[in-house]
């Protein structure tokens, strides 16, 4: 429409281009205006302060026996902590890096010094359930870790994933040794 | 167009009304005199079933809302407290959840429908389109509701659900936490989903307008799939298919009060009267019924990244069916071939929601990929061809030829055919 009306009623020559320029701006105004709207309406929904907030949690390790597990809540995610028997370490530090799906070394999931301990986000890697394998009667899976009974993923003693549709192996939490048989997790 | 409207109605207040605001006019000319083919079998009923279907879903959702807590540690006991102690609460509850599955049963007859004889094809793309945005919604609303009561698969199935989004490269994860408004399944993620619960059916409403403007815009199919001819290929809407909708409500509501008072939890699964525990996954968590076949193609897909884009691309397919389905006929009731791969589908259909409901093991995960092949097939591959290749039996003049030969229509001249009927 603009380019058809040449000039003004002042007799100045219309510019097309200056029009068009304005609209642009008025236009990229108001989706910038409205975007900046809406970003406290969706970062509302990000997790709060006192959600952060909760971030620590102390577990003593001395009542768990060697080969048991136990579940742990630490920002309302299940905690996998287990107590691994000497055989169990070393078929856990001989696997072969190219047999891994997601590969890792033992080594490097436990702390130096106190490798019998493995501590794992006990959230499946694949849609979220919380794998088996604590409890005595739980099914461990074929290489004696953790079994998922949602879409059947196994991970071994180490936490890592060894039979999909899991992508990954269990992660890691954040923790540190305060004492040799007491730990922080956050 | 300003200016008061010229009414033709007698009564003066209505008159005076309809002058500044021709609400009368309008619903007299879409739902009283409206045109309607006079061929409609039963198979017409769904649309309106699904209407009557919705206002039931906010009725009873916003008596129950009324009664119900929407914590983590108040749901489970709200939801008990409004079957046991509320007046009434039990026949609000039931209602509501078995509610939610005859709406999904009437939607998928109502979109077969659609698919048999052939509505989605030119002019009515746009309003079989804006139907599969009604069922994403439909698909969103019924989740979030499942998730209220807080019982484990309340718990488990969020809790799936929303990890598919943390397949989406990069950005996954933070979306993931976007929704849940923490670290996990929560407190927060319960409140947002009750207020987005009762948000959605709302928005469903708006949608279903826009898909009854675009349906009185080109006018409705019919079971031939030729479009009117002349006046004698129609009826006014009122009363005559007002009535045959009555009739299908009744058999409608009959179904339903069955579910309601006889089995109301026959649809749903014991485990939803635990309540939600994040530390004990169930040992074979299932989503509702009407979600198996879409879960069953999820977990065809030994990959993650793989299955939630094939799940996601089952309904994306529906979208773009119009351009799909090369043939321009209209109804299978003229397409041999077709109408054979329809039952086909059906099955396929129904066989990806039974391995859908079984643990993923064995045979079930190898039926489960053949029928999502087939899913697939069927769309991306059959309908594209067999338009070009298959013959399709010859057309009926008009809509009044085949009725007045054939028999069989509700017309008020169905008395001078009744003689012929018996040929
Ligand atoms: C809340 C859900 C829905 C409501 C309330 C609704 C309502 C209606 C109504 C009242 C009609 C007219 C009556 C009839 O032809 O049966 C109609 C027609 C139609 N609907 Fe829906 N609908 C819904 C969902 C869907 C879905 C999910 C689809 C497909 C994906 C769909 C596709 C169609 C088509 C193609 C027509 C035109 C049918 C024809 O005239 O042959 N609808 N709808
Ligand atoms: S959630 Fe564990 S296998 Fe799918």
């Amino acid at each position: 429409m603009s380019a058809t009306a040449p000039t003004l009623p002042d007799g100045h020559a219309q510019d097309p281009g200056k029009r068009d320029f304005l609209k642009l701006v008025a236009g990229f105004s108001a989706v910038i205006g409205v975007g900046a709207l809406a970003w406290p309406l969706i970062d509302s929904m990000n997790p709060s302060g006192d959600v952060l907030a909760l971030s620590s949690v102390e577990f003593d390790l001395a009542p768990v026996a060697e080969g048991q597990g136990v579940t742990i809540v630490w920002r309302g995610k299940p905690i996998f902590v287990r107590h691994r028997t000497a055989a169990e370490i070393k078929t856990a530090e001989s696997v072969k890096l190219s047999d891994l799906g997601d590969p890792a070394k033992d080594a490097d999931r436990v702390k130096a010094g106190h490798s019998q301990w493995i501590v794992l986000v006990g959230i499946c890697t694949h849609l979220g359930c919380v794998p088996l394998g604590n409890k005595p009667t739980d099914p461990r899976g074929d290489f004696g870790g953790w079994f998922c009974p949602c879409h059947g993923s196994q991970y071994d003693v180490s936490g890592r994933m060894r039979h999909g549709p899991a992508p990954a192996n269990l992660p890691v939490p954040p923790y540190a040794f305060m004492t040799d048989s007491r730990i922080k997790i956050g | 167009m300003v200016g008061l409207h010229k009414s033709e109605f007698q009564n003066p207040v209505i008159n005076w009304i309809d002058t500044r605001l021709p609400l009368f006019t309008m619903m007299t000319k879409e739902y009283g005199v409206f045109p309607t083919p006079k061929n409609f079998n039963y198979f017409w009923n769904f649309g309106a079933l699904a209407m009557i279907n919705l206002m039931i879903m906010i009725a009873t959702g916003i008596f129950l809302a009324m009664n119900y807590n929407a914590s983590t540690a108040g749901a489970f006991d709200s939801v008990e407290r409004i079957v046991r102690d509320v007046n009434y609460g039990w026949l609000l509850r039931y209602v509501h959840m078995n509610g939610a599955s005859m709406f999904f049963i009437v939607v998928y007859i109502h979109m077969f429908r659609g698919m048999y004889y052939g509505s989605y094809k030119k002019p009515r793309e746009l309003l079989w389109m804006i139907g599969v945005v009604i069922l994403l919604l439909m698909m969103a609303t019924a989740f979030m509701g499942y998730v209220l009561p807080w019982g484990q698969m309340s718990y488990w199935g969020a809790t799936v659900i929303t990890n598919l989004f943390s397949a989406i490269p990069v950005v996954g994860e933070y979306i993931v936490t976007l929704l849940w408004g923490g670290f996990s399944v929560d407190n927060p993620t319960l409140n947002r989903f009750f207020s987005l619960h009762y948000l959605m059916p709302f928005v469903i409403t708006g949608v279903v307008f826009l898909h009854v403007v675009a349906l009185h815009i080109t006018g409705s199919n019919n079971p031939l799939g030729i479009e009117p001819k002349s006046e004698q290929d129609t009826l006014p809407f009122h009363p005559y298919y007002t009535i045959k909708d009555s009739v299908g409500m009744c058999v409608y509501l009959l179904v339903f009060a069955v579910l309601v008072f006889f089995v109301p939890d026959y649809l749903g699964h014991s485990d939803n009267y635990i309540q939600a525990n994040p530390l004990v996954t169930p040992t074979h968590i299932v989503p509702e019924w009407y979600f198996l076949p879409f879960y069953a193609i999820l977990r065809s897909v030994p990959s993650k990244l793989g299955g939630v884009l094939m799940m996601f691309g089952a309904i994306a397919v529906l979208f773009v069916l119009p351009w799909l389905d090369t043939s321009p006929v209209r109804s299978a009731k003229f397409r041999p071939i077709y109408r054979q791969l329809m039952y086909v589908f059906v099955v396929d259909v129904v066989v990806l929601g039974y391995v859908g409901g079984k643990p993923p093991s064995g045979m079930n995960v190898v039926i489960g990929q053949v029928c999502t092949a087939y899913y697939f097939l069927h769309f991306l591959v059959i309908l594209p061809i067999l338009g070009k290749m298959e013959k399709p039996l010859p057309l009926p003049e008009s809509i009044s030829n085949p009725v007045l030969t054939m028999g069989g229509g509700p017309l008020p001249g169905a008395a001078l055919a009744k003689p012929m009927e018996k040929i």
